[in-house]
């Protein structure tokens, strides 16, 4: 291929690279927000390209809600210590010593309470201005709408009519006092094209992704990972023991599994050509009031 | 499908190109419903999505995405939708067709290398459409299909088609738009969207997304000119020094010469690599790292070029800027300027005209741009930006505006002109013929022994003030005199200087030069230039002749010159938008040995302009006054 012709892949990841570039270069203490999923795998592996040989110029954050499966935290443990990049992890220790649990609240309040919250408190304390993360438009309505280089006011809130044009690949950075950024350099992908991305650079990601016989349970219609056991399970609830996979990651008890076979990469992507469910429809928060989404984009969740 | 089928469609997938395009038109053109059908046709709609809408599918409402827009039942802003066929991974950039809302049209057809243009077939060109083409062809996109539809509306007549097109190509004759194309369709029925339309056998051409599948867009790129805006610096043991950046356009292989603009130096290209490592050569849209053979001065900002094939480094240019700030744009405003991997301050010079984007209409006499409103403007810069022509060079070609204050960003705009706008002065004669007219006969008939007032002093220190106010009261006393600013000349004189050292140094040596050649010519001459540098004060002396040179400091305290500024120009110094701005971030050397020092911060100017007179007068004077 050397007609200087780059494939879409190629040009995604060197769009993206470009824009963390710009975060680097003019932005006052950046940071990766770090959730441990796929796109974030591919968003460090991103970052690294953009900047070796040189080391990375910001640190990770991971907001942990004490909830998130097991091998996701040892996959970030031993991504982190593998590359020799600066995690901070963050957590509400208050609300999680206080028992707060996806069960008892409902979605909203819990993701207040141990995503937003936390996460919020974690910018402003370090004096983070900017902060890379690895949503993408395609995922969700409300997203894609949203610009890559996103302004956020001194409560880290999100206004639709108040957002900058960006134009061409200039991404204006300069902040008011108080304001901060949400960048997202993934903006212009898809799930398939982060899965065929991941396929053609070796990209590690968490073993939840491909199939394997793991204990669930059924709750209103989704699966639920047995992950520990904090997980009620009431006397009519079977657990059983199913090929299952996920689609995305976050907290277990509030991400469905869905039953799967693919066992490898091309299978996995085989799945989700021939998906018909949009890979949010797993997690729960998006579906209480329509418009979930933004109201809790508004509020200062990612 | 067997694993070396997956194994093929993946990579199959994976080669694909991407083409990015727009559609203009408004909801009642049907837009949302052709941007459902191609989604819904080309199976890239998962069944939740289509669940969340009613039962019978309105295909518009799919592509609506913000709950306010939803109530009020129209699209507000951009709005991305992807989708993919074999061939191609599409980016959809979604905008809103009223009037209001030419910024997100402008804001999106930046990104796109296409654009759909709907027309409702009954209604043929209107003015929005006349609208939506002038933006097209404004923002510079190559290809253009123009879809007429509802035709189920018409009865798919090929007549009325027909004078669609006719009406349509008659009109965009007057616009810079190249590849047009043509296509009947109905979104509503899916006729030549994405299947061919069999109630529309007359037409032979592709349907909608054949066409998008099969237009060749490879050839747009720019992959002559190399131009490397250089974003960041990247260090790493024990002594790797690469430069990042982006590709702009053409190509950058290792040993190849290249120039570092604007300062010129020249090096040669070591390594470079792309995403993947190092690499033989890297090319226009590549993310990049170039490492150079020798030790040059290279930052954030600076382009790399070839030493033949270099951009335009100008603190003067022509733009058509697209306003999209609440605030009017007016003349003698400032701005920050985004360019490339640059940001520079810059002053709105003047309105040429304004172009009503309805008729295509000039009107000249302006006095300010409101929001949506498109003109041509002259801009000047606190510091050279290497420019090239939008048309030639979209991502060298194409700036932002961003506020001061709110640092929201307030207007894009296209540079048209590149050409130096002060004509480069004549080459000199090589034997100058000798002169018949005297020293002193040219002294005799101005009635004054010429010499030159030099002063210096930090940025706002009332130098200029202080040098009419001589000037005046100079001309009062019969004697003639010349004003040299040096903040103005930086316009004309010394428009291709910018503020490091160096720069500095050549712009003393330039007005002490014309300071010469006036003094030559019998006239006094006044020099306010803040002249920070001890040694540059010292070649001005020298150059002028060490008899003729009056030094005088305009000595105000930093934090005096600081507040009376209304320029922004130390608040920019301060928050590090302005580099080597003297008194902040570059250091004024207090002469020691100055004829007069002037106390600008206390003494009224007028009495200051008294005492420099008075300080000269006996020297300018023929007979003793």
């Amino acid at each position: 291929m050397n007609d200087y012709l780059l494939s879409h892949l190629r040009q995604l990841e060197s769009e993206s690279i470009f824009m963390m570039r710009e975060v680097a270069a003019t932005c006052e203490r950046p940071v990766l927000m770090y959730s441990v999923g796929k796109d974030s795998s591919v968003l460090l592996h991103l970052a690294r390209k953009a900047f070796d040989p040189a080391p990375l110029p910001f640190p990770l954050l991971h907001i942990d809600t004490s909830w998130k499966f097991k091998e996701m935290i040892a996959f970030r443990d031993a991504t982190c210590a593998d590359a020799g990049v600066d995690l901070i992890v963050r957590r509400n220790e208050e609300a999680i010593a206080r028992g707060v649990n996806p069960f008892d609240l409902g979605a909203d309040e819990y993701t207040r309470l141990l995503k937003t919250e936390p996460l919020k408190a974690a910018l402003t304390e370090h004096g983070f201005r900017a902060a890379i993360g690895g949503a993408r438009r395609d995922e969700e309505r409300s997203r894609a709408k949203e610009r890559v280089f996103s302004l956020r006011d001194g409560q880290h809130q999100w206004d639709p009519r108040r957002q900058r044009p960006e134009l061409w690949s200039l991404f204006n950075t300069r902040l008011p006092r108080e304001a901060s950024l949400r960048v997202f350099p993934l903006s212009n992908w898809t799930e398939l094209d982060v899965w065929l991305y991941i396929h053609l650079e070796q990209i590690p990601v968490v073993p939840l992704y491909f199939a394997a016989d793991r204990p669930v349970v059924e709750c209103n219609g989704t699966l639920v990972l047995v992950d520990d056991d904090r997980l009620p399970i009431g006397p009519g609830d079977a657990v059983e023991t199913r090929s299952v996979r996920f689609r995305t990651l976050g907290c277990y008890p509030l991400t469905g599994a869905c039953l799967s076979t693919a066992t490898t990469l091309p299978e996995v992507i085989q799945e989700t050509i021939a998906a018909r469910t949009s890979e949010r429809h797993g997690r729960v928060i998006d579906h209480e009031v329509d418009g979930a989404m933004e109201d809790k984009k508004r509020e200062g969740y990612f | 499908m067997a694993s070396s089928s997956a194994e093929a469609w993946i990579e199959r997938h994976q080669q694909r190109d991407l083409l990015r395009f727009l559609t203009a038109g408004s909801v009642d053109d049907g837009k949302s419903t052709l941007i459902g059908r191609l989604l819904f046709d080309t199976q890239n709609l998962f069944d939740d999505q289509l669940a969340a809408l009613d039962s019978t599918p309105d295909l518009a409402l799919l592509t609506d995405g913000l709950k306010a827009e939803r109530e009020q039942g129209i699209t507000i802003d951009v709005a991305w939708r992807y989708f993919s066929t074999d061939r191609r991974k599409f980016i959809i950039c979604d905008v809103p067709g009223h009037e209001q809302y030419t910024r997100n049209m402008v804001t999106g057809a930046s990104h796109c290398d296409l654009a759909v243009i709907l027309v409702d077939a009954r209604h043929g060109v209107t003015d929005q459409t006349r609208r939506h083409s002038l933006v097209v062809s404004l923002m510079g996109i190559g290809h253009v299909v123009v879809a007429v539809n509802k035709m189920d509306l018409v009865d798919y007549d090929e007549d009325t088609y027909r004078r669609v097109c006719k009406e349509f190509t008659e009109f965009s004759a007057r616009l810079e738009v190249s590849d047009v194309h043509f296509i009947p369709l109905s979104a509503k029925d899916g006729e030549n969207v994405v299947r061919p339309s069999e109630r529309m056998p007359w037409f032979e051409g592709a349907s909608l997304l054949r066409y998008l599948e099969s237009v060749h867009i490879a050839s747009d790129r720019n992959l002559i000119d190399l131009r490397f805006p250089v974003q960041t610096v990247l260090r790493a043991e024990p002594d790797f020094r690469g430069y990042a950046g982006t590709v702009a356009s053409g190509t950058l292989r290792a040993g190849d010469e290249v120039a570092v603009l604007p300062s010129g130096l020249k090096a040669r290209v070591a390594t470079v690599r792309d995403p993947a490592g190092e690499a033989d050569v890297v090319f226009a849209g590549q993310a990049a790292v170039v490492t150079l053979d020798t030790d040059v001065d290279v930052s954030r900002g600076d382009v790399l070029a070839r030493p033949a094939n270099v951009p335009l480094c100008t603190q003067e240019l022509e733009v058509m800027v697209v306003w999209m700030g609440e605030e009017p744009l007016r003349p003698g405003a400032a701005y920050l300027l985004q360019h490339g991997t640059n940001l520079v301050p810059a002053t709105v010079m003047s309105i040429q005209y304004r172009t009503r984007v309805r008729t295509l209409r000039r009107e000249s006499d302006v006095d300010a741009l409101e929001m949506n409103e498109v003109g041509r403007i002259h801009l000047r810069m606190l510091r050279p930006l290497a420019v090239d022509p939008y048309t030639r060079n979209r991502s060298t070609g194409g700036l932002i505006f961003i506020d001061r204050s709110s640092f929201d960003t307030v207007g894009a705009a296209m540079i048209r002109d590149v050409q130096p706008l002060t004509s480069p002065p004549p080459p000199p004669a090589v034997d100058a013929a000798e002169s018949q007219v005297s020293r002193d006969e040219r002294c005799r008939r101005l009635g004054q022994d010429p010499l030159t007032i030099w002063l210096t002093g930090l940025p706002k220190s009332g130098k200029s003030t202080i040098a009419v106010g001589v000037e005046r009261r100079l001309l009062d006393e019969g004697f003639a005199s010349l004003v040299l600013d040096g903040s103005t000349l930086r316009s004309s004189l010394a428009h291709d200087l910018g503020f490091r050292p160096q720069d500095r140094r050549e712009h003393c040596r330039r007005l002490a030069n014309v300071a010469r050649l006036a003094n030559d010519a019998g006239m006094i001459t006044i020099v306010a230039m803040v002249s920070p540098h001890a040694d540059d004060r010292e070649l001005a002396r020298t150059i002028v002749g060490a008899e003729r040179f009056v030094l005088v400091h305009c000595d105000a305290p930093l934090e005096t010159c600081e507040a009376r500024d209304d320029s922004g120009a130390f608040a920019a110094a301060r928050a590090g938008e302005i580099e080597e701005f003297t008194g902040i971030s570059a250091p004024f050397e207090v002469p020691e040995s100055a004829d007069l020092v002037l106390d600008t911060a206390g003494e009224p100017a007028a009495a200051g302009a008294i005492r420099v007179v008075d300080l000269v007068r006996p020297r300018i004077a023929l007979d003793p006054r």
